[in-house]
């Protein structure tokens, strides 16, 4: 372990990072091939591929996370050892994880003191810890309380959290992987500013995300990788989305539109003055009135956290219903558990997927068949039929193209996108009577959200009364034949898909009723 | 005798006094395994390192007539066997309840092999740890009897409360153990060493645990005996449960039991009437019940159990 490291006061700062013919082979496939990429000094590098090409797993070598199989890592011309994150950060790199690595049951300070010495030696010095947390934060926008405990916090602060532990930490090359993709528009732009004044300050960013307008926005450089190899290394200037798209996929991308009049049938769900809590206690829902029909896509519009989770979660049991009545198909649901919903129909593509929506050290296989495990086909008089599972599963990974190894690989170790896949996979396989789809497109690449766009028209078409809610404003409006915009706990008013445009929608989305 | 007479103060200051003193092997034992589990690992070998520091310090006492001596040994002996455990928990990721169980098993046979060879037949000795008036404070009245007038082992179980607090809550070590039982990949991201950590936790509980051993056999009773902990472990798991992974839980966890267990001992004593099979079920009874009315209030360790795999 190169301890000494650590312990040195002066660290070159980072002019130039290369990462040189870095192979890196997981059982049954391989996540990098010879992929060469570099970043410099003050440049924002960005890392585009579709859902499991292989650019967490790149990233993580270069943390020390993952040792590759072959390659070299080079840091102004000289060659390092990346054995462990300790190393990583020692020579000055930082990393802002897909999935958040924060401890939630401590504080923000203390977050961030681990794992560093400390200035009073075998006393914590939080103290110094939270005043410095806070100069970091002045200077870069990102405001939080040092004292708050993680799980106190919203997503967007936990994000700040992550960076401040980076720049806490002196990084002089951030890591950010697929940052904005849990943020809302708003934090989105505020996202922005940090790392424009990050790179004022000389840093160098890696910047993974699948929104392209983002690559436009913000990088100087972009990386393609395909399949673990790279395809294309070169300036963004003078690219545009659609380049960008047919470097990642291959091929041209068509975002799907509804086109045809809603072939509106009976009402399948109904929600009459619906009021709930949130997880912290504090009232989340209002009383919400909603009705979703069949062949329908209501849109559901707002800025995250005024009460679309909750929504979800009442509707697909998993939330209590303090107050109001939740019908679907005709029969009153309120505080049945999931199982009853099923049983009527309800399909649901939870936000949360890694906690709500797959079982991540099942296989994929057995998350797929999660739902219908002990009926008909899966299951006769109790006991499971495992070839016709095989053989149903095999179809589904084919038809949803979710990029596995094999049926037996445990869902946990798929790529975000393809973990998505996943849950898509066993809801729509269903063909269900009501969908509930949060969030669906969240972390997963263009190509895949093509497929998932069609494949909701598709649910349509066939009869299905959906909810769409989502925090992508062009989502809901080229998707949904009416907008719900909901605006602390209530909604404010529902527009046909017509009558729907964006200024209006933004000021609902606010609080304001337009005249 | 009658049961009045145990309401008396002299009788109710002997329970005081002989139930600190009864907790001591349970908060040594508790303490150190409440960092194990803090760390993300459970240890329920408690028991056979617990005979096994009871073994050793009782032996090297007999055989020097030196009780530090003693202590020391069955430290060294407690820090193999929790470094075993760690070997075994951490680095091959065994199973952590069935590997604890095992070393259960080994802890509890081989101290009885011990014996067997060794000594043969069931001693005493008078060169324990006795009672030590601390100055002053002795002489409170009530107070400095219950209080003051104990062994070293029950001062330094004491002791060991606040220290565990301290190094818990006020130091990068303990905040680099909270990280690491409720998240290691974090932890590991940030450069902590979650194996590290874990082996340091898991030998000080063997450590701990063997002093509870030697609170027992050179210090409370002054004599070994083969299962003498007769389930002394596996309740300093429970309390560490009871006590909400925290140091001062553990305390008012491990006074509780053990008040209990002096009232029912005086209660013997005094012949009150009731089957002493019921008695001696009190305290064990009571910890059931709290335990269960306490399950819920506070969540355990989010790892604890889960062995650690980077990739
Ligand atoms: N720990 C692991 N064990 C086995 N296979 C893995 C592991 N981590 C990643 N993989 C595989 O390596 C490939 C690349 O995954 P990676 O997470 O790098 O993709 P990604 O480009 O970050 O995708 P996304 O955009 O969905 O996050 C995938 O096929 C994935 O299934
Ligand atoms: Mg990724």
């Amino acid at each position: 372990m190169s301890q000494s490291q650590a312990t040195l006061p002066l660290r070159q700062k980072i002019e130039h990072l290369e990462m040189r013919g870095i192979t890196k082979i997981f059982p049954g496939v391989v996540a990098n091939d010879r992929v060469d990429f570099d970043v410099r000094e003050g440049e924002v590098h960005a890392l585009l591929g579709e859902n499991g090409a292989g650019k967490s797993t790149l990233m993580k070598i270069l943390y020390g996370l993952y040792e590759p199989n072959e390659g070299e890592i080079r840091i102004n011309g000289q060659p390092v050892r990346i054995r462990s994150p300790k190393d990583a950060i020692a020579l000055g790199i930082g990393m802002i994880h897909q999935h958040f690595m924060l401890v939630d049951t401590l504080t923000v300070a203390e977050n961030i003191a681990l794992g560093l010495p400390s200035s009073r030696r075998f006393i914590t010095d939080l103290d110094v810890v939270a005043r410095r947390t806070l100069e970091l934060a002045e200077t870069y926008g990102l405001h939080v309380d040092p004292e708050a405990y993680i799980w106190q916090l919203a997503v967007g602060q936990r994000q700040r959290v992550e960076i401040l532990k980076a720049l806490y930490r002196g990084a002089d090359l951030f890591i950010l992987d697929e940052p904005t993709a849990v943020l809302t528009p708003q934090e989105v732009d505020e996202f922005m500013g940090t790392m424009r004044q990050m790179t004022r300050e000389r840093h160098s960013i890696i910047f993974i995300t699948h929104k392209l307008h983002e690559v436009i926005a913000t990088c100087d450089r972009v990386t393609v990788l395909r399949n673990g190899r790279r395809v294309a290394s070169r300036p963004v200037d003078g690219c545009t989305k659609l380049d960008l798209a047919r470097l990642m996929v291959g091929h041209d991308i068509v975002l799907p539109k509804i086109t045809s009049a809603p072939k509106q049938g009976e009402v399948r769900l109904q929600l009459q003055e619906v009021h709930a809590l949130s997880e912290r206690g504090t009232l989340a829902l209002r009383g919400v009135n909603l009705q979703v029909r069949a062949g329908e896509i209501v849109g559901v519009a707002g800025v995250s956290g005024n009460g679309q989770s909750e929504l979800a979660e009442v509707i697909t049991g998993l939330r209590r219903v303090t107050q109001g009545k939740i019908f679907v198909n005709g029969q009153e649901t309120t505080g049945k558990p999931p199982a009853d919903l099923l049983q009527l129909g309800m399909a649901y593509i939870p936000e949360e997927r890694m906690r709500d929506g797959i079982i991540s050290d099942f296989t994929v296989s057995e998350n797929v068949i999660l739902r219908n495990h002990n009926h008909a086909p899966y299951a006769r008089r109790g006991f499971l039929l495992h070839r016709i599972i095989a053989e149903i599963t095999d179809r589904l990974i084919r038809l949803f193209d979710i990029r596995t190894p094999s049926r037996l690989t445990p869902a946990g170790n798929l790529s975000g996108g393809n973990i998505q896949k996943v849950v898509l996979a066993r809801e729509l396989s269903r063909t269900p009577k009501v969908l509930i789809a949060a969030q669906p497109t969240r972390g997963v690449d263009i190509g895949a959200i093509e497929f998932i766009h069609k494949n909701l028209l598709d649910q349509r078409e066939a009869g299905a009364a959906i909810l769409l809610i989502s925090e992508d404003l062009d989502e809901v409006l080229s998707l949904s034949d009416r907008v719900a915009v909901m605006y602390e706990g209530r909604i404010m008013d529902i527009l046909d898909a017509k009558d729907a445009e964006r200024g209006k929608i933004g000021l609902l989305m606010a609080g304001v009723r337009p005249e | 005798m009658d049961t009045s007479q145990l309401l008396s103060a002299t009788v109710l200051v002997g329970i005081l006094t002989a139930g600190i003193r009864l907790a001591s092997p349970y908060l040594f034992a508790a303490i150190g395994e409440m960092f194990g589990q803090r760390s993300g690992v459970l240890n329920l070998g408690v028991e056979g390192q617990m005979l096994m520091g009871a073994f050793t310090a009782f032996y090297v006492t007999l055989r020097t007539g030196n009780p530090w001596l003693g202590l020391l040994a069955a430290m060294a002996v407690g820090a193999l066997m929790g470094l075993a455990m760690a070997v075994v928990s951490v680095t091959w990721r065994a199973v952590q309840g069935i590997s604890g169980i095992g070393f259960y098993i080994v802890g509890m046979g081989l101290s009885e092999l011990l014996f067997k060879t060794l000594l043969g037949e069931v001693k005493v000795i008078n060169t324990g740890f006795n009672a030590v008036n601390i100055p002053l404070l002795s002489q409170i009245p009530v107070l400095g009897e219950i209080f003051f007038r104990q062994n070293v082992m029950t001062y330094l179980a004491f002791t060991l409360v606040p220290v565990a607090w301290f190094v818990l809550y006020k130091t990068p070590l303990g905040l680099k153990i909270r990280a690491v039982g409720e998240n290691p990949h974090a932890a590991d991201t940030l450069g902590v060493n979650v194996a590290h950590i874990r082996y340091l936790t898991v030998t000080m509980g063997g450590v701990f645990s063997a002093m509870a051993g030697a609170a027992l056999s050179v210090a409370n009773l002054n004599v070994f005996q083969e299962n003498m902990t007769a389930g002394m472990g596996f309740i300093a798991v429970a309390l560490v449960y009871f006590g909400g992974w925290r140091p001062f839980g553990v305390l008012f966890g491990a006074l509780l039991f053990s008040m209990v267990m002096a009232l029912q001992i005086f209660m013997q004593v005094y012949r009150v009437p009731v089957p002493s099979e019921f008695l001696i079920m009190m305290p064990y009874v009571l910890t059931m019940i709290v335990l269960v009315l306490t399950v819920g209030r506070v969540r355990a360790p989010a790892a604890l159990t889960k062995p650690f795999v980077r990739e």
